[in-house]
Protein backbone atom coordinates (compact mmCIF):
# COMPACT_ATOMS: atom_id res chain seq x y z
CA UNK A 1 0.00 0.00 0.00
CA UNK A 2 3.26 2.00 0.13
CA UNK A 3 2.80 3.12 -3.44
CA UNK A 4 4.43 6.57 -3.81
CA UNK A 5 2.04 9.05 -5.05
CA UNK A 6 2.78 10.48 -8.74
CA UNK A 7 0.63 11.73 -11.03
CA UNK A 8 2.48 14.40 -12.61
CA UNK A 9 4.27 12.11 -15.53
CA UNK A 10 7.69 11.97 -13.35
CA UNK A 11 7.73 8.24 -14.10
CA UNK A 12 7.41 8.48 -17.60
CA UNK A 13 10.27 7.70 -19.67
CA UNK A 14 12.51 9.63 -20.96
CA UNK A 15 13.06 8.08 -24.54
CA UNK A 16 12.45 10.26 -27.78
CA UNK A 17 9.31 9.66 -29.56
CA UNK A 18 9.23 7.30 -31.66
CA UNK A 19 12.47 5.68 -32.03
CA UNK A 20 15.01 6.78 -34.02
CA UNK A 21 14.99 3.63 -36.05
CA UNK A 22 11.41 4.69 -37.15
CA UNK A 23 13.01 8.17 -38.37
CA UNK A 24 15.65 6.54 -40.65
CA UNK A 25 13.33 4.28 -42.03
CA UNK A 26 10.95 7.10 -43.29
CA UNK A 27 13.89 9.41 -44.45
CA UNK A 28 14.85 5.51 -46.58
CA UNK A 29 10.95 5.47 -47.92
CA UNK A 30 10.41 8.88 -48.58
CA UNK A 31 13.45 9.10 -50.71
CA UNK A 32 12.01 5.76 -52.33
CA UNK A 33 9.02 7.69 -52.92
CA UNK A 34 10.35 10.55 -54.60
CA UNK A 35 12.94 8.25 -56.91
CA UNK A 36 9.50 6.31 -57.94
CA UNK A 37 7.59 9.53 -58.60
CA UNK A 38 9.98 11.04 -60.85
CA UNK A 39 10.78 8.05 -62.95
CA UNK A 40 6.88 7.98 -63.12
CA UNK A 41 6.49 11.68 -63.82
CA UNK A 42 9.33 12.28 -66.18
CA UNK A 43 11.11 8.60 -67.09
CA UNK A 44 7.99 7.24 -68.99
CA UNK A 45 6.84 10.41 -70.71
CA UNK A 46 10.47 10.56 -72.18
CA UNK A 47 10.62 7.32 -73.74
CA UNK A 48 8.03 8.67 -76.33
CA UNK A 49 6.15 5.06 -76.66
CA UNK A 50 2.53 6.01 -76.75
CA UNK A 51 1.38 2.17 -76.03
CA UNK A 52 3.30 1.65 -73.21
CA UNK A 53 2.34 5.37 -71.53
CA UNK A 54 -1.23 4.74 -71.97
CA UNK A 55 -0.56 0.69 -70.26
CA UNK A 56 1.12 2.37 -66.89
CA UNK A 57 -1.80 5.32 -67.28
CA UNK A 58 -4.40 2.50 -66.97
CA UNK A 59 -2.04 0.96 -64.52
CA UNK A 60 -1.65 3.93 -62.11
CA UNK A 61 -5.94 4.45 -62.29
CA UNK A 62 -6.32 0.45 -61.33
CA UNK A 63 -3.30 1.49 -58.36
CA UNK A 64 -5.91 3.60 -57.24
CA UNK A 65 -8.69 0.92 -57.00
CA UNK A 66 -6.13 -1.72 -55.70
CA UNK A 67 -5.45 1.00 -53.21
CA UNK A 68 -9.17 1.16 -52.12
CA UNK A 69 -9.70 -2.25 -51.96
CA UNK A 70 -5.89 -2.82 -49.58
CA UNK A 71 -7.37 -0.26 -47.47
CA UNK A 72 -10.99 -2.09 -46.76
CA UNK A 73 -8.68 -5.70 -46.75
CA UNK A 74 -5.46 -4.61 -44.71
CA UNK A 75 -6.29 -1.63 -43.04
CA UNK A 76 -10.02 -3.22 -41.73
CA UNK A 77 -10.42 -6.04 -42.26
CA UNK A 78 -13.58 -5.47 -44.78
CA UNK A 79 -13.84 -8.19 -48.09
CA UNK A 80 -15.13 -6.27 -50.67
CA UNK A 81 -15.34 -7.71 -54.34
CA UNK A 82 -17.14 -4.70 -55.87
CA UNK A 83 -14.35 -2.37 -56.61
CA UNK A 84 -14.63 -2.97 -59.99
CA UNK A 85 -18.04 -2.65 -60.16
CA UNK A 86 -17.78 0.63 -58.17
CA UNK A 87 -15.10 2.02 -60.99
CA UNK A 88 -17.58 1.29 -63.35
CA UNK A 89 -20.19 2.94 -61.64
CA UNK A 90 -17.88 6.13 -61.25
CA UNK A 91 -16.89 6.26 -65.00
CA UNK A 92 -20.53 6.15 -65.22
CA UNK A 93 -21.49 8.80 -63.59
CA UNK A 94 -18.45 10.70 -65.03
CA UNK A 95 -19.30 11.19 -68.36
CA UNK A 96 -23.01 11.70 -67.17
CA UNK A 97 -21.74 14.55 -65.33
CA UNK A 98 -19.38 15.55 -67.79
CA UNK A 99 -22.23 15.82 -70.57
CA UNK A 100 -24.60 16.74 -68.73
CA UNK A 101 -23.07 19.83 -67.33
CA UNK A 102 -19.86 22.42 -67.93
CA UNK A 103 -18.37 21.80 -64.83
CA UNK A 104 -14.65 21.50 -65.21
CA UNK A 105 -12.83 18.41 -65.89
CA UNK A 106 -11.18 18.12 -62.26
CA UNK A 107 -14.75 19.14 -60.61
CA UNK A 108 -16.37 16.44 -62.49
CA UNK A 109 -13.70 14.06 -61.13
CA UNK A 110 -13.84 15.07 -57.67
CA UNK A 111 -17.73 15.32 -57.51
CA UNK A 112 -18.10 11.59 -58.90
CA UNK A 113 -15.96 10.44 -55.97
CA UNK A 114 -18.44 12.30 -53.50
CA UNK A 115 -21.50 10.45 -55.48
CA UNK A 116 -19.79 7.03 -55.81
CA UNK A 117 -18.48 7.86 -52.29
CA UNK A 118 -22.10 8.16 -50.93
CA UNK A 119 -22.97 5.19 -53.13
CA UNK A 120 -20.54 3.22 -52.49
CA UNK A 121 -21.73 3.19 -48.54
CA UNK A 122 -24.97 2.92 -49.08
CA UNK A 123 -24.03 -0.26 -51.06
CA UNK A 124 -22.22 -1.66 -47.82
CA UNK A 125 -24.74 -0.53 -45.48
CA UNK A 126 -26.56 -3.44 -45.33
CA UNK A 127 -23.62 -5.40 -45.78
CA UNK A 128 -22.00 -4.14 -42.48
CA UNK A 129 -23.31 -6.66 -40.66
CA UNK A 130 -22.14 -9.50 -41.97
CA UNK A 131 -18.09 -10.24 -42.35
CA UNK A 132 -15.44 -12.49 -44.24
CA UNK A 133 -17.33 -14.58 -46.71
CA UNK A 134 -20.52 -13.29 -46.43
CA UNK A 135 -19.93 -9.97 -47.18
CA UNK A 136 -17.32 -11.04 -50.12
CA UNK A 137 -20.33 -13.00 -51.31
CA UNK A 138 -22.84 -10.19 -51.47
CA UNK A 139 -20.50 -7.56 -53.39
CA UNK A 140 -19.71 -9.85 -55.53
CA UNK A 141 -23.59 -10.58 -56.29
CA UNK A 142 -23.21 -6.45 -56.24
CA UNK A 143 -20.75 -6.77 -58.68
CA UNK A 144 -22.29 -8.83 -61.18
CA UNK A 145 -26.07 -6.98 -60.92
CA UNK A 146 -24.05 -3.86 -62.21
CA UNK A 147 -22.24 -5.58 -64.69
CA UNK A 148 -25.51 -6.45 -66.15
CA UNK A 149 -27.27 -3.37 -65.34
CA UNK A 150 -24.38 -1.63 -67.94
CA UNK A 151 -25.11 -3.83 -70.53
CA UNK A 152 -28.52 -2.59 -70.21
CA UNK A 153 -28.01 0.89 -70.17
CA UNK A 154 -24.60 1.45 -71.74
CA UNK A 155 -22.34 4.27 -70.87
CA UNK A 156 -23.37 7.89 -71.34
CA UNK A 157 -22.68 9.22 -74.86
CA UNK A 158 -23.79 12.42 -75.17
CA UNK A 159 -27.46 11.52 -75.43
CA UNK A 160 -30.89 12.20 -73.94
CA UNK A 161 -32.92 11.17 -70.78
CA UNK A 162 -31.34 10.52 -67.50
CA UNK A 163 -29.11 7.09 -69.10
CA UNK A 164 -28.03 9.15 -71.53
CA UNK A 165 -27.03 7.03 -74.19
CA UNK A 166 -28.19 7.37 -77.46
CA UNK A 167 -28.00 3.99 -79.88
CA UNK A 168 -28.08 6.43 -83.00
CA UNK A 169 -24.63 7.90 -82.80
CA UNK A 170 -21.40 6.14 -82.48
CA UNK A 171 -19.95 8.59 -80.17
CA UNK A 172 -17.73 7.07 -77.73
CA UNK A 173 -17.88 7.17 -74.61
CA UNK A 174 -15.52 9.01 -73.47
CA UNK A 175 -14.90 12.59 -71.17
CA UNK A 176 -13.45 15.63 -72.31
CA UNK A 177 -10.30 16.09 -70.78
CA UNK A 178 -9.02 19.61 -69.27
CA UNK A 179 -7.50 21.84 -71.54
CA UNK A 180 -4.15 21.67 -69.21
CA UNK A 181 -3.97 18.34 -69.76
CA UNK A 182 -5.21 17.34 -73.24
CA UNK A 183 -2.38 15.55 -74.97
CA UNK A 184 -0.97 12.20 -73.88
CA UNK A 185 1.51 13.26 -71.89
CA UNK A 186 0.05 15.57 -69.82
CA UNK A 187 -2.93 13.64 -68.99
CA UNK A 188 -0.83 10.58 -67.53
CA UNK A 189 1.21 12.77 -65.75
CA UNK A 190 -1.87 14.38 -64.37
CA UNK A 191 -3.33 10.83 -63.71
CA UNK A 192 0.43 9.87 -61.76
CA UNK A 193 -0.29 12.99 -60.07
CA UNK A 194 -3.81 12.22 -58.69
CA UNK A 195 -2.96 8.83 -58.27
CA UNK A 196 -0.15 10.23 -55.42
CA UNK A 197 -2.70 12.06 -53.99
CA UNK A 198 -5.08 9.42 -52.92
CA UNK A 199 -2.17 8.09 -51.44
CA UNK A 200 -1.55 10.63 -49.58
CA UNK A 201 -5.36 10.96 -48.48
CA UNK A 202 -4.69 7.25 -47.27
CA UNK A 203 -1.18 7.72 -45.52
CA UNK A 204 -3.41 10.57 -43.32
CA UNK A 205 -6.08 8.51 -42.94
CA UNK A 206 -3.85 5.68 -41.79
CA UNK A 207 -2.13 7.82 -38.84
CA UNK A 208 -4.91 9.53 -37.88
CA UNK A 209 -7.58 8.70 -35.37
CA UNK A 210 -9.39 6.90 -37.75
CA UNK A 211 -6.36 4.46 -38.60
CA UNK A 212 -5.51 3.83 -34.97
CA UNK A 213 -9.72 2.99 -34.64
CA UNK A 214 -9.28 0.54 -37.76
CA UNK A 215 -6.32 -1.43 -36.52
CA UNK A 216 -8.53 -1.98 -33.79
CA UNK A 217 -11.55 -2.85 -35.37
CA UNK A 218 -9.03 -5.38 -38.28
CA UNK A 219 -8.12 -6.92 -34.76
CA UNK A 220 -10.77 -7.69 -32.60
CA UNK A 221 -14.27 -5.37 -32.58
CA UNK A 222 -14.94 -6.23 -28.96
CA UNK A 223 -11.25 -4.50 -28.12
CA UNK A 224 -11.99 -1.66 -30.24
CA UNK A 225 -15.44 -1.07 -28.50
CA UNK A 226 -14.21 -1.66 -25.21
CA UNK A 227 -11.59 1.29 -26.36
CA UNK A 228 -14.83 3.49 -26.94
CA UNK A 229 -14.37 3.25 -30.74
CA UNK A 230 -17.89 3.29 -32.58
CA UNK A 231 -17.19 0.61 -34.90
CA UNK A 232 -20.15 0.55 -37.40
CA UNK A 233 -19.41 4.58 -37.80
CA UNK A 234 -15.61 4.24 -38.40
CA UNK A 235 -16.77 0.64 -40.58
CA UNK A 236 -18.97 3.30 -42.95
CA UNK A 237 -15.97 6.06 -42.97
CA UNK A 238 -13.96 3.37 -44.21
CA UNK A 239 -16.46 2.14 -46.68
CA UNK A 240 -17.06 6.11 -48.19
CA UNK A 241 -13.26 6.79 -48.64
CA UNK A 242 -12.56 3.43 -50.59
CA UNK A 243 -15.34 4.47 -52.75
CA UNK A 244 -14.85 7.73 -52.87
CA UNK A 245 -11.28 6.47 -54.37
CA UNK A 246 -12.70 4.33 -56.61
CA UNK A 247 -14.83 6.78 -58.47
CA UNK A 248 -12.11 9.37 -59.06
CA UNK A 249 -10.61 6.38 -60.47
CA UNK A 250 -13.39 5.93 -62.58
CA UNK A 251 -13.36 9.27 -63.57
CA UNK A 252 -10.25 9.21 -64.66
CA UNK A 253 -10.66 6.35 -66.68
CA UNK A 254 -13.28 7.42 -68.25
CA UNK A 255 -11.32 10.20 -70.34
CA UNK A 256 -7.80 8.10 -70.31
CA UNK A 257 -8.25 6.19 -73.94
CA UNK A 258 -10.38 5.85 -76.35
CA UNK A 259 -13.83 5.57 -73.76
CA UNK A 260 -15.65 3.42 -71.96
CA UNK A 261 -17.52 -0.06 -73.25
CA UNK A 262 -18.67 -2.09 -70.52
CA UNK A 263 -17.06 -5.05 -71.69
CA UNK A 264 -14.25 -3.83 -69.67
CA UNK A 265 -15.51 -4.37 -66.30
CA UNK A 266 -17.04 -8.20 -66.25
CA UNK A 267 -17.85 -9.63 -62.90
CA UNK A 268 -14.54 -12.06 -62.89
CA UNK A 269 -12.31 -8.35 -62.79
CA UNK A 270 -13.28 -8.18 -59.14
CA UNK A 271 -11.92 -11.21 -58.41
CA UNK A 272 -8.83 -11.20 -60.42
CA UNK A 273 -8.40 -7.69 -58.69
CA UNK A 274 -8.34 -8.97 -55.27
CA UNK A 275 -6.00 -11.92 -56.66
CA UNK A 276 -3.35 -8.97 -56.93
CA UNK A 277 -3.91 -7.03 -53.93
CA UNK A 278 -2.97 -10.19 -52.44
CA UNK A 279 -0.21 -10.64 -54.26
CA UNK A 280 1.09 -6.85 -54.19
CA UNK A 281 0.28 -7.28 -50.40
CA UNK A 282 -2.56 -5.60 -48.69
CA UNK A 283 -0.03 -3.91 -45.69
CA UNK A 284 2.27 -2.23 -47.26
CA UNK A 285 1.62 1.20 -49.62
CA UNK A 286 3.44 -0.47 -52.02
CA UNK A 287 1.18 -3.09 -52.63
CA UNK A 288 -1.28 -1.27 -54.56
CA UNK A 289 1.21 -0.10 -56.98
CA UNK A 290 2.81 -3.77 -57.73
CA UNK A 291 -1.33 -4.56 -57.61
CA UNK A 292 -1.63 -2.26 -60.40
CA UNK A 293 0.79 -3.27 -62.84
CA UNK A 294 0.12 -6.49 -61.97
CA UNK A 295 -3.50 -6.02 -63.09
CA UNK A 296 -2.39 -4.22 -66.59
CA UNK A 297 1.18 -4.51 -67.35
CA UNK A 298 1.47 -7.58 -67.04
CA UNK A 299 -1.56 -9.03 -69.45
CA UNK A 300 0.26 -5.79 -71.65
CA UNK A 301 3.66 -7.71 -71.38
CA UNK A 302 1.84 -10.84 -72.13
CA UNK A 303 0.07 -9.65 -75.17
CA UNK A 304 3.14 -8.22 -76.65
CA UNK A 305 4.72 -11.63 -75.82
CA UNK A 306 2.40 -13.41 -78.10
CA UNK A 307 1.29 -15.31 -74.92
CA UNK A 308 -2.14 -16.35 -74.34
CA UNK A 309 -4.14 -13.86 -72.00
CA UNK A 310 -5.48 -17.17 -70.36
CA UNK A 311 -1.93 -17.85 -68.90
CA UNK A 312 -2.74 -15.00 -66.34
CA UNK A 313 -5.47 -16.51 -64.45
CA UNK A 314 -3.25 -19.48 -63.97
CA UNK A 315 -0.27 -17.05 -62.91
CA UNK A 316 -2.11 -14.81 -60.75
CA UNK A 317 -3.47 -18.31 -59.04
CA UNK A 318 -0.13 -19.59 -58.50
CA UNK A 319 0.92 -15.89 -57.04
CA UNK A 320 -1.76 -15.48 -54.94
CA UNK A 321 -0.76 -19.45 -53.34
CA UNK A 322 3.14 -18.25 -53.11
CA UNK A 323 2.59 -15.14 -51.87
CA UNK A 324 0.09 -16.82 -49.09
CA UNK A 325 2.41 -19.67 -48.33
CA UNK A 326 5.74 -18.05 -47.93
CA UNK A 327 5.30 -14.42 -47.70
CA UNK A 328 1.21 -13.13 -46.28
CA UNK A 329 2.45 -9.52 -46.44
CA UNK A 330 2.67 -9.53 -50.42
CA UNK A 331 5.16 -9.24 -52.61
CA UNK A 332 5.77 -5.29 -51.35
CA UNK A 333 7.09 -6.52 -48.09
CA UNK A 334 9.22 -9.84 -49.52
CA UNK A 335 11.32 -8.02 -52.04
CA UNK A 336 12.52 -4.97 -49.58
CA UNK A 337 13.02 -7.69 -46.77
CA UNK A 338 15.00 -10.10 -49.35
CA UNK A 339 17.21 -7.08 -49.94
CA UNK A 340 17.74 -5.91 -46.50
CA UNK A 341 18.94 -9.45 -45.63
CA UNK A 342 21.11 -9.21 -48.62
CA UNK A 343 22.55 -5.68 -47.61
CA UNK A 344 22.81 -7.28 -43.93
CA UNK A 345 24.82 -10.53 -45.61
CA UNK A 346 27.23 -7.96 -47.03
CA UNK A 347 26.89 -5.23 -44.44
CA UNK A 348 27.89 -8.54 -41.86
CA UNK A 349 31.14 -10.00 -44.27
CA UNK A 350 32.38 -6.34 -44.54
CA UNK A 351 32.43 -5.32 -40.71
CA UNK A 352 33.68 -8.99 -39.72
CA UNK A 353 36.60 -8.45 -42.16
CA UNK A 354 37.54 -4.37 -40.92
CA UNK A 355 36.82 -5.85 -37.95
CA UNK A 356 39.60 -8.42 -37.72
CA UNK A 357 42.15 -5.41 -38.37
CA UNK A 358 41.20 -3.03 -35.75
CA UNK A 359 43.11 -4.05 -32.35
CA UNK A 360 41.89 -6.23 -30.07
CA UNK B 1 -20.20 1.90 -6.75
CA UNK B 2 -21.68 -1.01 -9.09
CA UNK B 3 -25.03 -2.34 -7.99
CA UNK B 4 -26.16 -5.55 -9.97
CA UNK B 5 -29.79 -6.04 -9.16
CA UNK B 6 -31.66 -9.42 -10.08
CA UNK B 7 -29.67 -9.81 -13.08
CA UNK B 8 -30.02 -12.91 -15.59
CA UNK B 9 -28.44 -13.93 -19.12
CA UNK B 10 -29.53 -16.91 -20.74
CA UNK B 11 -28.04 -18.30 -24.20
CA UNK B 12 -30.46 -20.77 -25.34
CA UNK B 13 -30.83 -23.71 -23.08
CA UNK B 14 -27.53 -22.20 -20.41
CA UNK B 15 -28.44 -19.61 -17.79
CA UNK B 16 -24.77 -18.72 -17.46
CA UNK B 17 -25.68 -15.74 -14.71
CA UNK B 18 -29.18 -16.76 -12.90
CA UNK B 19 -30.95 -13.98 -11.05
CA UNK B 20 -27.72 -12.25 -9.54
CA UNK B 21 -28.17 -9.22 -7.29
CA UNK B 22 -24.39 -7.98 -6.25
CA UNK B 23 -22.79 -4.51 -4.95
CA UNK B 24 -19.02 -3.55 -5.87
CA UNK B 25 -18.52 -0.46 -3.17
CA UNK B 26 -15.44 0.67 -4.47
CA UNK B 27 -11.76 0.18 -4.21
CA UNK B 28 -10.47 -3.47 -5.72
CA UNK B 29 -13.22 -5.80 -5.33
CA UNK B 30 -12.68 -9.12 -5.78
CA UNK B 31 -14.89 -12.08 -8.57
CA UNK B 32 -14.34 -15.19 -8.82
CA UNK B 33 -15.57 -18.71 -9.18
CA UNK B 34 -14.70 -21.86 -10.77
CA UNK B 35 -14.39 -22.28 -14.86
CA UNK B 36 -17.87 -21.13 -16.10
CA UNK B 37 -19.50 -19.88 -13.23
CA UNK B 38 -20.08 -16.53 -14.97
CA UNK B 39 -17.68 -14.34 -14.15
CA UNK B 40 -16.83 -13.51 -17.96
CA UNK B 41 -20.52 -13.34 -18.82
CA UNK B 42 -21.01 -10.63 -16.72
CA UNK B 43 -18.48 -8.34 -17.44
CA UNK B 44 -20.15 -8.60 -20.75
CA UNK B 45 -22.77 -7.85 -19.86
CA UNK B 46 -21.35 -4.47 -18.12
CA UNK B 47 -19.54 -3.85 -21.27
CA UNK B 48 -22.43 -4.72 -23.71
CA UNK B 49 -21.63 -7.42 -25.94
CA UNK B 50 -24.37 -9.80 -23.64
CA UNK B 51 -27.61 -7.94 -23.13
CA UNK B 52 -29.32 -9.88 -19.85
CA UNK B 53 -33.11 -11.61 -20.14
CA UNK B 54 -33.73 -9.44 -17.26
CA UNK B 55 -31.97 -7.38 -14.39
CA UNK B 56 -30.31 -3.57 -14.02
CA UNK B 57 -27.06 -2.75 -13.54
CA UNK B 58 -26.62 0.97 -11.91
CA UNK B 59 -22.83 2.25 -11.79
CA UNK B 60 -22.55 5.29 -9.98
CA UNK B 61 -25.51 6.25 -10.35
CA UNK B 62 -26.34 5.83 -14.13
CA UNK B 63 -27.92 2.76 -15.42
CA UNK B 64 -25.42 1.46 -17.31
CA UNK B 65 -27.54 -0.71 -19.57
CA UNK B 66 -29.40 2.42 -21.18
CA UNK B 67 -26.14 2.95 -22.49
CA UNK B 68 -24.76 2.03 -26.38
CA UNK B 69 -21.43 -0.42 -26.05
CA UNK B 70 -19.07 1.61 -27.38
CA UNK B 71 -20.27 4.88 -25.43
CA UNK B 72 -19.45 3.10 -22.06
CA UNK B 73 -15.69 3.49 -22.50
CA UNK B 74 -16.09 7.47 -22.42
CA UNK B 75 -18.58 7.01 -19.66
CA UNK B 76 -15.30 5.56 -17.80
CA UNK B 77 -15.51 1.89 -17.66
CA UNK B 78 -12.76 0.24 -18.88
CA UNK B 79 -11.73 -3.54 -19.20
CA UNK B 80 -9.28 -5.90 -20.06
CA UNK B 81 -10.06 -9.17 -21.62
CA UNK B 82 -8.92 -12.76 -20.47
CA UNK B 83 -7.13 -13.34 -24.37
CA UNK B 84 -5.66 -10.19 -24.01
CA UNK B 85 -6.19 -8.02 -26.86
CA UNK B 86 -3.49 -5.14 -27.12
CA UNK B 87 -3.47 -3.96 -31.30
CA UNK B 88 -0.86 -5.75 -32.27
CA UNK B 89 -0.29 -3.36 -35.86
CA UNK B 90 0.38 -0.28 -33.19
CA UNK B 91 2.70 0.71 -31.45
CA UNK B 92 2.45 0.98 -27.61
CA UNK B 93 2.18 4.63 -27.39
CA UNK B 94 -0.98 4.50 -30.05
CA UNK B 95 -2.50 1.28 -28.25
CA UNK B 96 -2.92 3.83 -25.43
CA UNK B 97 -3.44 6.87 -26.99
CA UNK B 98 -6.09 5.71 -28.71
CA UNK B 99 -8.30 4.90 -26.03
CA UNK B 100 -7.86 7.94 -24.46
CA UNK B 101 -8.55 10.19 -28.07
CA UNK B 102 -12.08 7.83 -28.20
CA UNK B 103 -12.84 8.13 -24.74
CA UNK B 104 -12.97 12.23 -24.45
CA UNK B 105 -9.30 12.99 -22.85
CA UNK B 106 -7.93 16.29 -23.94
CA UNK B 107 -5.85 16.22 -26.83
CA UNK B 108 -3.29 18.78 -25.02
CA UNK B 109 -3.05 16.77 -21.80
CA UNK B 110 -2.07 13.19 -24.30
CA UNK B 111 1.09 12.94 -24.40
CA UNK B 112 1.70 13.02 -20.45
CA UNK B 113 -1.26 11.72 -19.60
CA UNK B 114 -0.69 8.13 -22.03
CA UNK B 115 2.99 8.19 -20.66
CA UNK B 116 1.96 8.45 -17.33
CA UNK B 117 -0.46 5.28 -17.74
CA UNK B 118 2.38 3.49 -19.60
CA UNK B 119 4.37 4.31 -16.24
CA UNK B 120 1.73 3.39 -13.94
CA UNK B 121 1.75 -0.22 -14.94
CA UNK B 122 5.77 -0.38 -15.18
CA UNK B 123 6.22 -1.55 -18.64
CA UNK B 124 9.59 -0.47 -19.41
CA UNK B 125 9.55 -0.44 -23.18
CA UNK B 126 10.28 1.98 -25.86
CA UNK B 127 6.74 3.75 -26.13
CA UNK B 128 7.21 3.49 -29.78
CA UNK B 129 7.50 0.13 -30.09
CA UNK B 130 5.14 -1.86 -31.83
CA UNK B 131 3.07 -4.03 -29.62
CA UNK B 132 3.20 -6.97 -32.03
CA UNK B 133 6.80 -7.33 -31.54
CA UNK B 134 6.29 -7.60 -27.23
CA UNK B 135 5.98 -10.72 -25.05
CA UNK B 136 3.36 -11.79 -23.70
CA UNK B 137 3.80 -9.96 -20.32
CA UNK B 138 4.75 -7.12 -21.46
CA UNK B 139 1.39 -6.91 -23.88
CA UNK B 140 -1.10 -7.55 -20.63
CA UNK B 141 0.36 -4.42 -19.10
CA UNK B 142 -0.35 -2.77 -22.32
CA UNK B 143 -3.87 -3.80 -21.91
CA UNK B 144 -3.78 -2.64 -18.69
CA UNK B 145 -2.21 0.88 -19.22
CA UNK B 146 -5.02 0.72 -21.71
CA UNK B 147 -7.69 0.35 -19.42
CA UNK B 148 -6.41 2.93 -16.90
CA UNK B 149 -5.33 5.90 -19.34
CA UNK B 150 -7.36 8.94 -18.77
CA UNK B 151 -10.21 9.16 -16.10
CA UNK B 152 -11.57 5.60 -15.83
CA UNK B 153 -14.77 4.83 -13.07
CA UNK B 154 -14.80 1.44 -13.14
CA UNK B 155 -11.87 -0.98 -14.37
CA UNK B 156 -12.57 -4.54 -15.37
CA UNK B 157 -9.63 -7.09 -15.04
CA UNK B 158 -9.98 -10.11 -16.65
CA UNK B 159 -7.76 -12.91 -15.15
CA UNK B 160 -4.79 -10.28 -15.52
CA UNK B 161 -2.46 -13.26 -14.05
CA UNK B 162 -3.44 -16.11 -15.86
CA UNK B 163 -0.01 -17.44 -17.34
CA UNK B 164 2.68 -15.13 -15.19
CA UNK B 165 4.90 -17.07 -13.40
CA UNK B 166 4.79 -16.06 -9.58
CA UNK B 167 7.30 -12.67 -9.06
CA UNK B 168 5.48 -11.25 -12.03
CA UNK B 169 1.95 -11.92 -9.92
CA UNK B 170 3.31 -10.26 -7.15
CA UNK B 171 4.46 -7.27 -9.28
CA UNK B 172 0.63 -7.07 -11.13
CA UNK B 173 -0.80 -7.33 -7.27
CA UNK B 174 1.33 -4.04 -6.33
CA UNK B 175 0.18 -2.03 -9.37
CA UNK B 176 -3.22 -3.07 -9.71
CA UNK B 177 -3.57 -1.95 -5.77
CA UNK B 178 -2.39 1.53 -6.83
CA UNK B 179 -5.28 1.81 -9.92
CA UNK B 180 -8.07 3.15 -7.36
CA UNK B 181 -5.91 5.92 -5.37
CA UNK B 182 -4.45 7.11 -8.14
CA UNK B 183 -6.77 6.80 -11.03
CA UNK B 184 -10.04 7.14 -8.56
CA UNK B 185 -11.41 3.76 -10.06
CA UNK B 186 -13.22 0.88 -8.81
CA UNK B 187 -11.62 -2.06 -10.04
CA UNK B 188 -13.46 -5.74 -10.43
CA UNK B 189 -10.51 -8.55 -10.42
CA UNK B 190 -11.21 -11.56 -11.91
CA UNK B 191 -8.74 -14.06 -11.34
CA UNK B 192 -8.46 -17.97 -10.41
CA UNK B 193 -5.22 -16.68 -7.97
CA UNK B 194 -6.34 -16.73 -4.43
CA UNK B 195 -2.95 -14.98 -3.46
CA UNK B 196 -3.18 -12.08 -6.15
CA UNK B 197 -7.64 -12.01 -4.92
CA UNK B 198 -6.48 -11.72 -1.30
CA UNK B 199 -3.57 -9.43 -1.58
CA UNK B 200 -5.46 -6.65 -3.69
CA UNK B 201 -9.26 -7.28 -2.51
CA UNK B 202 -10.71 -6.53 0.70
CA UNK B 203 -14.19 -8.00 -0.11
CA UNK B 204 -14.99 -10.39 -2.92
CA UNK B 205 -17.96 -12.18 -4.08
CA UNK B 206 -18.26 -15.88 -5.73
CA UNK B 207 -20.11 -16.74 -8.05
CA UNK B 208 -21.08 -20.67 -8.85
CA UNK B 209 -22.89 -22.04 -11.74
CA UNK B 210 -24.40 -18.68 -12.93
CA UNK B 211 -25.71 -17.76 -8.78
CA UNK B 212 -24.08 -15.79 -6.13
CA UNK B 213 -22.68 -18.00 -3.40
CA UNK B 214 -21.04 -15.52 -0.77
CA UNK B 215 -19.78 -12.03 -0.98
CA UNK B 216 -18.30 -9.99 1.68
CA UNK B 217 -14.67 -9.19 3.69
CA UNK B 218 -12.59 -11.78 1.16
CA UNK B 219 -10.70 -14.20 4.45
CA UNK B 220 -14.27 -14.40 5.53
CA UNK B 221 -15.19 -15.33 2.00
CA UNK B 222 -11.99 -17.75 1.55
CA UNK B 223 -13.48 -19.76 5.03
CA UNK B 224 -16.96 -19.99 4.01
CA UNK B 225 -18.30 -23.87 3.52
CA UNK B 226 -20.26 -23.02 0.31
CA UNK B 227 -17.07 -22.02 -1.41
CA UNK B 228 -14.86 -24.96 -0.31
CA UNK B 229 -17.49 -27.01 -1.12
CA UNK B 230 -18.05 -25.32 -5.13
CA UNK B 231 -14.15 -25.18 -5.21
CA UNK B 232 -14.04 -28.96 -4.35
CA UNK B 233 -13.24 -31.39 -6.98
CA UNK B 234 -11.50 -28.33 -9.24
CA UNK B 235 -7.75 -28.44 -9.66
CA UNK B 236 -8.10 -24.77 -7.31
CA UNK B 237 -6.55 -24.27 -4.07
CA UNK B 238 -8.60 -22.05 -1.92
N1 LIG C 1 -21.78 -16.57 -26.12
C1 LIG C 1 -22.11 -17.66 -25.43
N2 LIG C 1 -23.02 -18.55 -25.91
C2 LIG C 1 -23.38 -19.64 -25.20
N3 LIG C 1 -22.86 -19.94 -24.01
C3 LIG C 1 -21.95 -19.13 -23.47
C4 LIG C 1 -21.52 -17.95 -24.15
N4 LIG C 1 -20.59 -17.31 -23.37
C5 LIG C 1 -20.47 -18.08 -22.27
N5 LIG C 1 -21.26 -19.15 -22.32
C6 LIG C 1 -21.42 -20.17 -21.28
O1 LIG C 1 -21.70 -19.51 -20.09
C7 LIG C 1 -21.08 -20.15 -19.00
C8 LIG C 1 -20.26 -19.16 -18.22
O2 LIG C 1 -19.12 -18.77 -19.00
P1 LIG C 1 -18.09 -17.65 -18.54
O3 LIG C 1 -17.13 -17.47 -19.66
O4 LIG C 1 -18.82 -16.47 -18.07
O5 LIG C 1 -17.37 -18.36 -17.32
P2 LIG C 1 -16.13 -17.84 -16.45
O6 LIG C 1 -16.60 -17.77 -15.06
O7 LIG C 1 -15.54 -16.64 -17.05
O8 LIG C 1 -15.14 -19.09 -16.60
P3 LIG C 1 -13.55 -19.12 -16.74
O9 LIG C 1 -13.01 -19.06 -15.36
O10 LIG C 1 -13.29 -20.45 -17.36
O11 LIG C 1 -13.15 -17.98 -17.59
C9 LIG C 1 -20.26 -21.30 -19.57
O12 LIG C 1 -21.01 -22.48 -19.41
C10 LIG C 1 -20.13 -20.93 -21.01
O13 LIG C 1 -20.05 -22.09 -21.80
MG1 LIG D 1 -13.79 -16.15 -17.91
Amino acid sequence: MGAPPSSDGSRAPARPLPGAGVERRTVAEGAGVAVFLALALFGVPALRNGYWELVLQTSAIYTIVALSLALLLGRVGMISLGQVALLAIGGWIALRLGFATTMPFLVVVFVTGLITGVLGTLIGLPALRLSGLHLALITLMFAAAITLLLEATQFPNGGGGFLGHSVLTTAPSVLHRPGFASDDAAYYRLVVVATGLMFLLVVAHVRSRAGRAWAAIRQSEAAALAAGVNVTLYKLWALALASFMTGVAGGLLAASGGGLTVYQFPTQNSIILLAVVLMGGIFSLWGPVVAGLLFEALPALLRTWGLPADLLTILFGLGVLQVQLTAAAGLASQVPRDLARLARLLGGAMGRRRGQELPG
Amino acid sequence: MIEISDLTVRFGGVTPIDGVSLRFPGGTCGLIGPNGAGKTTLFNVLSGFVSPTSGSVRAFGDDLLAMPHYRRARWGLRRTFQTEQAIEALSVFDNVAMVHEHTGGRRSRRRREVLDAIGLVGLEVDPGELVGTLGARERRLVEIARAVVGEPRVVLLDEPAAGLPEEETEHLGRMIRRIPGERGALVVLVDHDMSLVSACCEITAVLDFGHLIASGPTPEVLRDERVRRAYLGTEEEL
